[in-house]
């Protein structure tokens, strides 16, 4: 039978894997919420058409055609 | 008691750096470098998170390429001293995790450069990754001698990239800067390989050395060479370029062109001789030519927003 140590360097190197991609992931999360703060604080997308009638974005809509 | 979750059929597990490994990160600094002089000497200016965002992504897709590309020459890689101890061939890393990562980390980086910045950008790096992977990596390495002229035109492509991040679009001073290293990489690459002994004939790659001699090689480094050198003084002419980028451009070109000229002069007598003292003058002489001339973008973008 197989006997291991507590700490055996397969560990070592199983904990630094778990741990690269444990950071990876969050940093990922960060990116994707750092630039959809970035997108949407500048906000030029978010005044647009929706459900509701917005009669002066219409009109600057024809305008610039 | 034995640990059940080791996994007996391999006997080594790889860490995090091996996975990293795969990513080629010396490339990478190359590429980081490349595409922030892009982006930054770009006419349109983006939000600095943005920038960062653009310059990552190019930055993990040029990683995933170079996975991709580890994936698929294991075989060739294993044959070759220099490459031998590469993650897969070491067999640190199995060639389906690399496959894995590869593909992975090109869509991650595609689809976020393209949320991040524009369609124009991300199809340019999806382009690169399968330019490297498929076209130069499967196809025209095994096969053409002129492997390295064709390969350059991928690690070309970040300037290129970095432009249309920050601007939409592919203009005359965005596909010079591409030139620039397209045209810079052959002649780097054949000055190594005239005073490094290479193993490539045993991998069953062509090198020009091997397929068509060394004189002929030294021949190809002056045309290439002289090929080269308008570029970056066209550079210096357009938009982007300036005073510091037109200066240094002849300077520079004038004396890589004189380094050519005297590669070309000598034979393997004189060469082994010195020891291939004016092989290797060249060839770190061309390192530094290509950070002065991405450097020199930079600061002339600095004295435009300065003045």
């Amino acid at each position: 039978m197989t006997q291991l140590r507590a700490t055996h360097d397969l560990h070592k190197r199983r904990l630094s894997r778990n741990v690269g991609v444990g950071v990876t992931l969050l940093a990922l999360v960060a990116v994707v919420f750092g630039l959809t703060m970035v997108k949407v604080t500048r906000g030029d997308p978010m005044e647009r058409f929706d459900h509701v009638a917005r009669p002066a974005l219409e009109a600057a809509a024809e305008d610039s055609q | 008691m034995a640990d059940l979750s080791i996994n007996p059929s391999r006997d080594y597990e790889p860490t995090f750096g091996d996975y990293f490994q795969l990513l080629k990160p010396r490339v990478m600094s190359l590429v980081v470098f490349t595409a922030l002089v892009g982006l930054v000497v770009a006419p349109v200016s983006l939000h600095p998170f943005e920038a960062f965002c653009a310059i990552l992504f190019i930055a993990l897709g040029a990683g995933a390429s170079g996975a991709l590309n580890m994936w698929y020459d294991a075989d060739i890689d294993s044959v070759m001293r220099r490459t031998a101890k590469r993650p897969v061939p070491s067999g640190r890393v199995e060639p389906g995790e690399a496959l894995a990562i590869g593909v992975g980390l090109s869509g991650i980086s595609v689809v976020m450069l393209a949320l991040a910045t524009n369609v124009v950008a991300a199809a340019l790096l999806a382009f690169t990754i399968f330019f490297y992977a498929v076209i130069y990596t499967m196809w025209l390495k095994r096969w053409t001698p002129q492997n390295i002229v064709i390969g350059g035109a991928a690690g070309a492509f970040p300037p290129m990239i970095g432009w249309a991040a920050a601007t939409g679009d592919v203009t005359l001073a965005s596909v010079l800067m591409f030139a620039l290293t397209f045209m810079w990489t052959p002649p780097h690459f054949w000055a190594l390989a005239l005073f490094m002994r290479s193993d490539y004939d045993d991998a069953g790659v062509p090198m020009l050395t091997v397929t068509h001699g060394r004189p002929s090689t030294r021949l190809h480094i002056l045309v290439y060479t002289a090929l080269l050198a308008p570029v970056p003084i066209a550079l210096g002419l357009t938009s982007v370029g300036g005073p510091v980028t037109l200066i240094l451009a002849v300077g520079l070109s004038a004396w890589f062109l004189k380094g050519a000229y005297e590669i070309y002069r000598r034979d393997e007598v004189m060469a082994e001789a010195d020891n291939y003292k004016v092989e290797k003058a060249f060839f770190r002489f061309s390192l530094y030519y290509l950070f002065v001339m991405f450097g020199a973008l930079l600061i002339d973008a600095l004295i435009r927003a300065v003045v």
